[in-house]
């Protein structure tokens, strides 16, 4: 990854989501009663908390100091947020097609033009599907193998998974198979794990991954 | 029915193709010219009473004949290699286990024996104590006796304590019938763990994964590339110089590792040689080049086949088959390698469950001329 600000816009989104999902329904935290002279800080997260003596100067410097404590606190309790981060270091997943040009353009719709910040909205999300999608391709243990295989072992970088041949018709199989009858069918025998639900997150990914890595390579169903 | 009708005797396609199979093995290891043209010749006459001027699955050995009269650097001799088994403990995966089991079974069936065995690095997944031992417990089953060549993944666990106690030196060199053999530790890389706090398990984890790109680039080194000035500082020239090393000796794609950093120095320190041929693991392919005076050859895997890279194949590579993932052993197998009394090497590629690739050293001395393997329909995406 070339574009460090792209990353960390998406490090920090991914990790906020995963708190998301994590969070037991929304808790009205108790009213911590701020020890006297001082206020409470919370974190957009609503729930890491740092006490602020009343009488700290209104500085740059201290403000700043305010906000690193919070966000150490949040490091230390959530300690897998880079994995985007790490997953794009080892697997160098390639970054989704670039909208920025549409930015400024009407789309008739409600919400008017397209602005760059839904252009990176965009980006980021399709692109966290994708790097989901190396670290189950990557993993033995994501994909529930018995056997500690995983589907890099025979396709790194997804190579020769040919995502733009199919449908086509699977002589082995006897029918036509789509790309995710092929990932199932390599989940339950070489990899002997448990096949994914055709709407399974993994699934998902796994199919984002493989067609990212293809990107450019033009379609050609029922190819062998 | 009349049962006075006689009906001729027809061969099945299997049969033929399995008589036709053994015949070319029987001709491989009897590399003395008359008998092998007589197989030949014998397999060719029956291929064209058969009607199969069309043939091109044949296993019938072409073109034999090298320079009569070239003075021998050597009296000739086989020897097999083994390689690529990725051996977990029993316990997680089996089938890595059986695989090597076919492999060491394929070469102790071999008559005669091969005058060695080659194991080309890798013969553990993990690097772990377990998987060493379980491995070289395995290949103490081999007739032949057997030389060893350390792979990225018996390595970087425990930096090779293991298996150096098990097998001895990573580096070392050996004469044979007039060939002079250099084994290779081509695997080292520039240390990216120290300073990312991984721990031992999380550092071969890192290195195990071909596509990983948080790992360095193999080489020899420095310190190797001196041992090797050395070594070959008393072998002269005409004599054949044979290495095995377990990336390529060369560089073909960088980010999965099919590559050796400092390939051009190694090259150039076997240059002077009239014959050399590097044998390399790591790859799990069909894999052929030529640079120079040195010919190279890829060995196949007993575990997984890799699929080619998507830049940077040598143009003297023909590709083996696709392999089919319906086929659990499809695109694996071992192997072996006649050294002809010229010192220079046909190498056999005995994949299990299809025909075997033969690419013989007149292919590459000849630049892709003559000789020429044949091409699978359907190749590599």
């Amino acid at each position: 990854m070339n574009n460090p600000r792209f990353l960390a816009l998406i490090l920090l989104a991914s990790a906020l989501a995963a708190k998301a999902d994590s969070q037991s329904p929304p808790q009205q935290s108790p009213a911590t009663p701020a020890a006297a002279g001082s206020k409470q800080v919370k974190l957009c997260d609503n729930k890491t908390t740092v006490q602020v003596p009343n009488d700290t100067p209104k500085t740059r410097a201290e403000g700043q100091k305010i906000s690193d404590a919070l966000m150490a606190q949040w490091k230390a309790s959530n300690p897998n947020s880079s994995w985007v981060q790490g997953e794009v270091e080892a697997h160098q997943v390639v970054v989704p097609a670039d909208n920025s040009k549409l930015v400024g353009t009407g789309q008739s719709a409600t919400y008017g033009t397209v602005t760059q910040q839904d252009v990176q909205v965009w980006k980021n999300e399709t692109y966290k599907t994708a790097v989901y999608g190396s670290k189950v391709f990557h993993s033995g243990d994501e994909l529930g193998s018995e056997i500690a295989v995983s589907c890099d072992m025979c396709h790194p970088r997804a190579s020769n998974t040919h995502p733009e041949s199919y449908p086509k018709f699977q002589p082995q199989l006897g029918r036509v198979a789509l790309l995710r009858d092929m990932i199932n069918w390599c989940i339950e025998h070489p990899v002997r794990g448990k096949v994914l639900a055709p709407d399974d997150p993994k699934m998902r990914a796994l199919e984002a991954y493989i067609l990212a890595q293809r990107k450019g390579v033009p379609l050609d169903y029922g190819k062998r | 029915m009349n049962d006075n009708v006689k009906i001729p005797h027809i061969k099945s396609v299997e049969t033929r193709h399995l008589e036709e199979r053994e015949a070319l093995f029987r001709g491989l290891h009897n590399l003395d010219r008359r008998s092998f043209l007589k197989v030949s010749t014998g397999a060719a006459a029956a291929a064209i009473a058969a009607g199969a001027a069309n043939h091109f699955h044949s296993f019938l050995p072409v073109n034999v004949a090298y320079a009569a009269g070239e003075s021998a650097a050597t009296p000739g001799f086989t020897f097999a290699y083994i390689s690529d088994s990725h051996l977990y403990v029993k316990k997680t995966n089996e089938r890595f286990v059986r695989q090597l089991l076919r492999a060491v079974d394929d070469v102790n069936r071999l008559d005669p024996q091969p005058d060695f065995v080659l194991y080309g690095g890798d013969l553990a997944q993990l690097g772990r104590k377990e998987e060493l031992d379980l491995g070289a417990q395995i290949l103490k089953s081999l007739k032949a006796p057997v030389h060893m060549m350390v792979g990225e993944h018996d390595w970087y666990f425990d930096m090779g304590h293991r298996w150096n106690e098990l097998f001895g030196a990573q580096t070392y060199s050996f004469d044979h019938k007039g060939v002079h053999f250099v084994v290779l530790m081509s695997v080292q890389e520039k240390d990216f763990w120290s300073a990312r706090g991984m721990s031992p398990a999380e550092r071969m984890h890192t290195v195990a994964g071909l596509d990983n790109a948080v790992q360095s680039a193999f080489e020899v080194g420095a310190p190797q590339r001196e041992w090797l000035k050395k070594d070959l500082e008393k072998v002269s020239t005409s004599t054949p110089v044979i290495v095995f090393s377990h990336s390529p000796l060369y560089k073909l794609y960088r980010p999965w590792n099919f590559w050796t950093d400092d390939a051009e120095d190694v090259q150039a320190l076997l240059q002077r040689f009239d014959r050399v041929t590097v044998l390399h693991g790591h790859t799990h392919q069909v894999l052929t080049n030529r640079i120079g005076n040195i010919q190279f050859h890829g060995m196949l895997s007993t575990a997984w086949p890799w699929p080619y890279a998507p830049q940077g194949l040598p143009a003297l590579t023909v590709q083996m088959n696709r392999p089919n993932p319906f086929d659990p052993n499809d695109g694996l197998g071992d192997g072996s390698v006649a050294v002809h009394p010229d010192g220079l090497v046909d190498k056999l590629y005995n994949l299990w469950n299809r025909n075997p690739m033969q690419v013989k050293a007149s292919y590459l001395s000849s630049g892709g001329k003559s000789d020429v393997p044949v091409a699978p329909t359907l190749a590599s995406y």
